[in-house]
Order: C-alpha cells, then sequence, then structure tokens
C-alpha cells in the first residue's frame, strides 16, 4: 500500500544547527503515527516542514506517491494537511461556525445584491461535522470562550475535518485536559482513522501513544533514531530510543 | 569568511565586524553627536558655553518627565497624566508658598515647607494610578488617561481661572539662578549673582535647576540599576508571571513606579513654578509626548523589561538639541513635531535591526 | 429573575439582570444622565439642546468609529485628531488656491474634498505598514505619525486658522431639515429667505442633516463589521492573530487597510469640520480628541486588549460622554468636577468589563 504521506530526507538548518537530518517517515491512510523525541530533538521544525511553515534545505515531500510542493501554510492547507497546535489558534471572540470557517467564510447575497456572512448556514454545516465526529457542543451560537478544554480541541478537530483534511497533525493534544476529556479526544482520534485520515502525533503521554498510535518514530537531535510499530515495542524500549542508550545509527 | 585565522588572531575583518557590532549598539549616541555637529555648522554660536547650557536649563523638564516615564515604560506599562501632575505641582507650590508668605513667614522656610508639601500632596496621583493598574487590573493607559483628567479638573479649579503667580523673589532667583559665578577680575561666588558694574562681564556656570536635576536623575538611575527594587521592576516588566512566582511583591512594586512617577513630575512642576514663576494646570501637557519619544528613542521596549536611565537621557539629548538647534536655525518649530515624529519611528526600526543582529 | 441552580445562591453578577446592565450598562448610564440632568439643568431636556450635542458631536463619532476599527484588532491610533486636523487644514488650503485661480465656488468644494479624501489614505497607509512591515508598535507609530501630521498642519497653516473660504460652507454643514415657524409657515433645508437673522430663535429647527449623515456613515460601517467579511477578519485578528494567520487570512493586509480606513474617517472628520465652522483649523494638543476617541470606545465596551466592540455601542459611548460634558455644564457644575466625572466613568467602563469578560 503506497504511503498517504512521505518525507525523504528533510534536512533543515537553522545557522549553525542541523535541527532535522534527513529524515524520512512514511504515514499510510487510516493511520496515526507517533512522533517522539525529547526538547530539542527536532519534531516541532519537522511538523512546521510538513505544514509549510518552513521550507526544507534537502528532501522531498510526497502526497499520495506524487512529489508536493509545500512553500507555505496555504499550500500545505491546499493539499489536505491540517495542523492543530497546541494553543489551538481559535479565536475566542468568535462563535463555533466562525471558527471553523475561518478565512473561508460562506457569503449569501442580501437583498440580491450585497454579498453577507451567511452564519445560519455555517452554523448548520458546523453542526453536521460535529455531528459526524459524534462531538456534543450545546449552543453553537455562543462564543467559544465558554467551551472546554476539550470541546476547544473538538472545534479545532472539526475545522480540519470540514475542510476534507487527509493528514491530521496534532501537536500535544491531550496536554491540557482533563482525564475523561482526554479520554474523548483520543475516541476522536480512533474515529478519525476508521475514516481513513492520516495522523501524526507529537506527544508526549506514552498513554496515549500505546492507546491510539499504530507506529512510532523516535527522533534525537534531528535524526531518526528508531521507528517501531506500536504493538511490537514497550514505553521503556521507547524511552531508551529517545534518551539514546541503545547504540543506533542514522535507520533510513 | 574566517573570524580568526589559522594562527588565531583575529583578522582584519574581525575587526571590522567588532567595531561594526560596537557602533551599532551605540548608535543613539552617534545619532546625537552627528546632529549637535550638524547644528553647529547650520547656526553659531550653537557650541559655546552659554548655548549649551541654556539647551540643559530649558530641558530639564523633558529629562525629569523622562525618567519618571522610563520606570513606568519598563513594567510595561504607560502614564499619560505626567503632564497635568507637572501643572498641578506647578500650581499647588505657588499657591503655599504664596500663602505661607502671606502669613508672614520668612521667604526662604515658605518656598522649604511650600515644596515638601507640593512633593507630598504629588504622591497622591501616582497612588491612584498605581491602585487602579496593580489592584483593580485597569489598563495604564486608561487609568492615567483618566488621572489626567483629574489633576486637570483639580488644577482648573484650585486656580479659578487665573494664573498662579506672586512668589517671592528668591524663588525666581533659584529658578534662574546658578551655581557659580566668575567675574574676571572679580571673583566667583556662589548662588548667588555678584554685584558688578555695568556692562562687566559674569560668567554664568550650571544652572541651579540644572545642578538639582542631575542629582535627582543620578539618584533614580542608581535605584533602577543598582537596587532590589530597581531589579523588581526591570523583572516584573520582563515577565510578570515569572516575578509573581519568584515572590517579588508585584503589586506593591507597580505602586511604588507609579508613585515614583508622579513624584518626579512634581518635581517637574516646582522646577517649572520656580524657572517662570507661574504655574497653569496645562504646563506639560505637550511634554507628555516628549519624554515618552525620549524614553523609546533611548531604545526601550514599550513591552516592558528594558531600557536604560543613561540612554533614556541621551533620547531626552536629542530632542532637547533639536529644540535649541531648530530655533536656532530659524526654522519654526512645527518642523519640530515632524522630526520628533520621524525620528521616533526609525528609532523603534533600529533598535529591532541592532537586536536581530546580534 | 435569579437563576436558582440546587445547593448554591447566584450572586447578582450572573443573574439575568445583573447580565444586562453589564451589557447595556452604557446605554443606561445615559438613559439615568438624561433624566437626572433634566431637572437640574434648564433646558437641558429640549429639542434644541439635544439637536445641538448630537450635531457638534458629528466628528467624535467619527473619530470614534475610526478608534474601534483599530482597537478590536487590538492596537491603537493616536493620530486620528492630528490627521483630521491636517485634513482640515489641508482642504482649506486647496480651496484657497482654488478661489484664487478663478475656480467656481462649487467646483472647489468638491474637488478640495476630493483631494483631501483620497491623500488621506497616506497617513494610514505609512501608518499601516510601519507597524506591519517594520514591526512598530502602533502605539509608537501611530504616535510619531501623530507628530508628523501635527507639523504638517501647522506647516500649512502657520499656526492660524484659515479663512477665506467660501460662505456657503456653514451653511451647508449646519443647516437642517425643517425650520418651523410655530402657527406660520416652514421650509426645507435653508431658513426662509426674508426671514431676519435676528429672529432665528422663534424658528424651531428639526434634524441637523448631520444626523441622517452620520448615521449612514455608521450603519454602513457596523453593517460591515457585523456582517462582511472583512468585519469579521477584524474580529478574528483582535482575538488571536495566529488564528487569523493560520486560516490563511492576509492578516498583515487587512490590518494595513485598518488603518487606511482609520485615518480615512480622520479625515472625513477634518472635512466635516470645515462644513461645521467654515474654516479650516490645526487640532491643538489641548483637544486631545484620539483620547476621547479611545475614551468613548472604551466607554462603548470594547477592551484594548481587541476582539470586542460595536459601532452603535461605541456611539453610544460618545453620546455619554458628551451628554455628562453638557449635562454639567448646563447644571451649572465647575470644569472641575466634569473632568474628574469624565475619569471615573471611564474606570468604571474598564472595571464593568473585566467583571462580565463575555459580554460581547
Amino acid at each position: 500500500m503506497s504511503y498517504l504521506l512521505e518525507t525523504k530526507d528533510i534536512t533543515k538548518r537553522f545557522g549553525g544547527l542541523t535541527a532535522v537530518d534527513h529524515v524520512s517517515l512514511g504515514l499510510k491512510r487510516g493511520e496515526a503515527l507517533a512522533l517522539l523525541g525529547d526538547n530539542g530533538a527536532g519534531k516541532s521544525t519537522l511538523i512546521k516542514i510538513i505544514s509549510g511553515v518552513h521550507k526544507p534545505d534537502e528532501g522531498e515531500i510526497f502526497i499520495d506517491g506524487k512529489k508536493a510542493r509545500i512553500e507555505s501554510p496555504i499550500d500545505a492547507l491546499a493539499a489536505g494537511i491540517e495542523t492543530i497546535y497546541q494553543d489551538l489558534a481559535l479565536a475566542e471572540n468568535l462563535d463555533v461556525g466562525a471558527n471553523i470557517f475561518l478565512g473561508r467564510e460562506r457569503m449569501k447575497r442580501s437583498l440580491g445584491v450585497l454579498k453577507v456572512l451567511d452564519d445560519k448556514s455555517m452554523r448548520e454545516e458546523a453542526q453536521k461535522v460535529l455531528d459526524r465526529l459524534d462531538i456534543e457542543i450545546p449552543s453553537l451560537k455562543k462564543t467559544i470562550r465558554t467551551l472546554s478544554g476539550g470541546q476547544r480541541q473538538s472545534v479545532a478537530i472539526s475545522r480540519s475535518i470540514y475542510w476534507d483534511a487527509k493528514v491530521l497533525i496534532m501537536d500535544e493534544p491531550t496536554a491540557a485536559l482533563g482525564v475523561s476529556e482526554q479520554k474523548k479526544v483520543l475516541d476522536l482520534v480512533r474515529t478519525l482513522k476508521d475514516q481513513g485520515i492520516g495522523i501524526i502525533l507529537i506527544s508526549h503521554q506514552m498513554y496515549d501513544i500505546f492507546e491510539v498510535a499504530d507506529r512510532l518514530a523516535v527522533m534525537r537531535r534531528g535524526v531518526k533514531v528508531g521507528e517501531r510499530i506500536v504493538k511490537d515495542t514497550t514505553p521503556d524500549e521507547v524511552v531508551s530510543l529517545m534518551v539514546g542508550s541503545e547504540t543506533v545509527g542514522k535507520e533510513r | 569568511m574566517l573570524e580568526k585565522n589559522a594562527s588565531g588572531r583575529a583578522t582584519s575583518v574581525g575587526a571590522v565586524k567588532a567595531a561594526a557590532s560596537f557602533f551599532r549598539s551605540r548608535w543613539v549616541l552617534i545619532f546625537l553627536v552627528l546632529e549637535i555637529v550638524f547644528f553647529c555648522f547650520r547656526s553659531e554660536g550653537f557650541a559655546n558655553l552659554s548655548s549649551m547650557q541654556m539647551l540643559l536649563y530649558y530641558g530639564v523638564l523633558v529629562f525629569l518627565l523622562a525618567t519618571a516615564e522610563l520606570f513606568v515604560i519598563i513594567t510595561g506599562g504607560i502614564d499619560l497624566s505626567l503632564g497635568y501632575i507637572l501643572g498641578f505641582a506647578s500650581i499647588i507650590s505657588i499657591k503655599v508658598i504664596t500663602r505661607l508668605g502671606a502669613m508672614g513667614l520668612d521667604p526662604g522656610l515658605s518656598i522649604l515647607i511650600g515644596v515638601a508639601v507640593t512633593l507630598v500632596l504629588g504622591l497622591i496621583p501616582g497612588l491612584v494610578n498605581g491602585a487602579l493598574v496593580a489592584y483593580l487590573k485597569v489598563p495604564s493607559f486608561i487609568a492615567t488617561f483618566a488621572m489626567l483628567g483629574v489633576c486637570h479638573g483639580v488644577s482648573e479649579l484650585i486656580i479659578n481661572g487665573v494664573y498662579a503667580m506672586g512668589l517671592p523673589k528668591l524663588a525666581a532667583d533659584i529658578g534662574s539662578g546658578h551655581l557659580l559665578y566668575i567675574a574676571p577680575g572679580g571673583g566667583t561666588t556662589f548662588f548667588q549673582r555678584p554685584v558688578v558694574n555695568r556692562g562687566a562681564v559674569v560668567i554664568e556656570i550650571i544652572p541651579n535647576i540644572v545642578v538639582v536635576t542631575a542629582v535627582i536623575v543620578i539618584i533614580f538611575a542608581f535605584v533602577l540599576a543598582r537596587t532590589k527594587f530597581g531589579r523588581h521592576v526591570y523583572a516584573l516588566g520582563g515577565n510578570m508571571d515569572a516575578a509573581i512566582r519568584a515572590g517579588i511583591p508585584v503589586k506593591r512594586r507597580l505602586l511604588g513606579v507609579y508613585a515614583i512617577a508622579s513624584l518626579l513630575a512634581s518635581v517637574a512642576g516646582v522646577v517649572y513654578a520656580l524657572m517662570y514663576v507661574s504655574g497653569k494646570a496645562d504646563a506639560g501637557a505637550s511634554l507628555v509626548m516628549d519624554s515618552i519619544a525620549a524614553v523609546v528613542i533611548g531604545g526601550a521596549s514599550m513591552f516592558g523589561g528594558s531600557g536604560t536611565m543613561g540612554r533614556t537621557m541621551v533620547g531626552a539629548l536629542i530632542i532637547a538639541v533639536l529644540d535649541m538647534g531648530l530655533r536656532m536655525a530659524g526654522i519654526p518649530t512645527f518642523d519640530k513635531y515632524i522630526l520628533v515624529g520621524v525620528i521616533l519611528i526609525l528609532a523603534v526600526i533600529m533598535e529591532r535591526y541592532v537586536k536581530e543582529r546580534e | 429573575m435569579v437563576s436558582e441552580r440546587a445547593g448554591e445562591g447566584k450572586n447578582f453578577i450572573d443573574s439575568r439582570a445583573g447580565r444586562f446592565l453589564a451589557a447595556n450598562w452604557a446605554a443606561c448610564f445615559l438613559v439615568l444622565m438624561l433624566i437626572v440632568f433634566s431637572f437640574t439643568g434648564k433646558n437641558f431636556l429640549s429639542i434644541a439642546n439635544f439637536q445641538n450635542v448630537v450635531h457638534l458631536q458629528t466628528v467624535a463619532f467619527l473619530l470614534a468609529a475610526a478608534e474601534l476599527f483599530v482597537i478590536i484588532t487590538g492596537g491603537i491610533d493616536l493620530s486620528v485628531g492630528f490627521v483630521m486636523g491636517l485634513a482640515s487644514v489641508g482642504a482649506a488650503k486647496l480651496m484657497q488656491l482654488f478661489l484664487a485661480a478663478g475656480l467656481g465656488v462649487g467646483w472647489t468644494i468638491v474637488a478640495s474634498v476630493m483631494i483631501v479624501l483620497v491623500a488621506s489614505l497616506l497617513p494610514g497607509l505609512i501608518n499601516g505598514i510601519v507597524i506591519t512591515k517594520f514591526k512598530v508598535p502602533p502605539f509608537i507609530a501611530t504616535l510619531g505619525m501623530y507628530g508628523i501630521a501635527n507639523g504638517l498642519a501647522l506647516k500649512i497653516s502657520q499656526g492660524y486658522p484659515m479663512a477665506g473660504l467660501p460662505d456657503v460652507l456653514p451653511s451647508i454643514g449646519n443647516s437642517y431639515f425643517l425650520y418651523v415657524h410655530p402657527g406660520d409657515f416652514f421650509s426645507f433645508f435653508a431658513k426662509p429667505a426674508n426671514f431676519a437673522d435676528h429672529r432665528i430663535r422663534e424658528l424651531l429647527r428639526i434634524v441637523p442633516l448631520s444626523l441622517p449623515f452620520i448615521l449612514i456613515v455608521l450603519a454602513i460601517l457596523s453593517f460591515t463589521l457585523r456582517r462582511r467579511r472583512f468585519g469579521r477578519h477584524t474580529y478574528a485578528i483582535g482575538s488571536s492573530m495566529d488564528a487569523a494567520l493560520r486560516s490563511g487570512i492576509h492578516v498583515d493586509a487587512h490590518l494595513i487597510r485598518i488603518y487606511v480606513l482609520s485615518s480615512f474617517l480622520a479625515a472625513l472628520a477634518g472635512v466635516f469640520n470645515i462644513f461645521q465652522t467654515g474654516i479650516g483649523n490645526y487640532t491643538t494638543f489641548n483637544a486631545q480628541y484620539e483620547f476621547f476617541a479611545v475614551a468613548a470606545v472604551v466607554v462603548g465596551g470594547a477592551s484594548l486588549a481587541g476582539g470586542k466592540g460595536r459601532i452603535w455601542n461605541s456611539a453610544v459611548g460618545v453620546l455619554v460622554l458628551a451628554f455628562l460634558e453638557n449635562g454639567l455644564a448646563i447644571s451649572g457644575v465647575q470644569p472641575f468636577y466634569r473632568y474628574i466625572a469624565v475619569g471615573v466613568l471611564l474606570v468604571v467602563a474598564v472595571v464593568i468589563d473585566k467583571l462580565f469578560p463575555d459580554m460581547r
């Protein structure tokens, strides 16, 4: 089966520092790939390259087997790569519908002439997506400031789904959540996998990784030091890969 | 290109880079020097002793307000009320001094007491500002803007439409007097103008108020740079949360900062009264913007956490030199506003550029 | 109307009455003020007084609207007062030049106004570019423009009000929709031709033309904020610049547009001022128009941190400040209390905003 998303030999340098060193990864449809590594390992940089924030110095990205030019966040969005950052990047003063459609608002014609925001239809579409993902949000008219952390996370995810994300990158999705909300987010991840979406998950939570991830890749100092199938490995092995007690060269 | 060659000695390229960095970080000072040189050429009489002293004399108000504003800006706030606190202080000081004089008190004593009372009263606006900002979490822009209006109103009430005036002669003498007088062939005297024949030249050295201002500025520079209070001020400006967690009594410090600013503005008000022998409610209205410009040109960040007295004073000097230079060259003051505005923006851009290169 | 939850008494802050009050406190306060002043001030509660206040505040409405857009994005524009002065002086200069060149009155006015309004895009453009491309904080950038605009205005006017403008200007700016001589006759748009000037007090003047003018402008701006993409993106940028960026919104371009809009509205105010006064005037330091514009916007419920604020609420803010001054003056209160009242009001506005952060 070909990869949904593949990176080959991605390299990025900042001045004298090589943040990402010839990293090659593959992500299949309906699969969750966990990306692990200590601080400074290069995970965030790699993610930013895939989502268009940085341009790689070397290497290529392939989507569904075809080479992709990703040189800005807009290119990434167009390619179906959506990223959910730790700070969610949602507008607190807008409602759920407005957030999901931010930047791509639906308009309708008022009095035949003027183009005006079509809040009603945006809310309806939002409701559909929330239903599809089995998320419950009581009132779509209120601003998202009134929502809990987990609900906001769901809104961020819904936004990506609505725009037909093929690849969803999630950066520490459960970090700021309580236990029951963490569970909900993990359920959501499973739902997304069932729908054929590929997920790259950055997380420090071993529990989350072993719950929903199919494969994992470990980075250390910019280099991919190991790749494992989650079923076939243990947290201890993962940690030692991260910290470096195993002797490894670069794995390609 | 390597900074050092194989044997470890710095190459000429390295030296050039180091020099460039040295000058880049001191660009404000260099700008000041260039400015002074420019005006020296533009108009004669710019660089002599009396002109320089005049520069400092008229600049004291901005120096004091800039010092005050610096404290507040380092905490990430801004104080718009300082101009009207200055006006308020100028009025109060005159009222008290003249009242004491009318009661029969010796002029020297009434001035002393009057100034003391003014300074004490001058703390109040600052304490209110600080309380609003620190305890009620009112944005400093709003709080000080409100205080500006209140001071204005109180000032107007006190003077009831008339200028405050009537200071004893001693006050005027202090205000325009100098530290040192040299009468060639005569002698030197401190503080008092020597009696000389008509037409004889007397050299005046350092106006009194410049001395006072210098002392105050140095004191507060010391407070900012070397005391625990000063450290705390920088800390809470840099990262409020970290400061709180480090145990710094952030609210009390903020209160202190605004009180200091208010106090300094009151000193400026007293100085104004001594200089012009009258008090006005809006005496300092346009000075606030100048003092903010001075602080920013001096490199402080509007977000707080940075800025030093030395560089702020350089910024204030740049504006003072500009003022006097334009006046001497016969260029109308209108251009000053334009130039200060342009310099202000360029200053911020330069600061960013310098920071990025480091 | 206090909602009750099992075992928990809700305090006033969370009750429906409390929330209504918080969301509309400015309007409620305005009504309260009007009532109180009608008792304490002679002639306060008269059509003439109300119309006068609203008419004179036209400029304030425009400046507050200008500030609102900028403040919603989390910025501030300190230059509006002086850009207004620059526009006033610039238009006056142009009119003087055109008249001297022999151009007819009608064309002079139209041409001068058009040129000034187009030129007004420049200060805003500069502000916007300095803020977005050079990353200068809005406070500083607009402070710089404040000085530049002021200096230019003073240069053009040399410090004096500029006269010699067409006489018809104040007639247009100050005319009313309807003039009625009770029991006698009425006329539209101008007082009756052979009506003696000294009998002007007998005339009942209804609806200054500035009122529909400002209502239309505010309505357009309010519509833009609430129902157009431009408005939606403005709120988004104010709430989270990151969210806006990652949604593909061109934040830099948008911000530049916002500052251009602000200086355009400020220039519009300056032009309108010429129509009201008949002379070109630079703005003095003491007038502090920009601060009052910001104050009105804050009293109207916007937050300096951005993300909140509405046009009509800001208009209420302008009215609150205006009637406060007007009412106190008519009631014979000394200036002292007026300044304090405005100051206290401002602080109250902010405190209420902090207590009830969810009010839109």
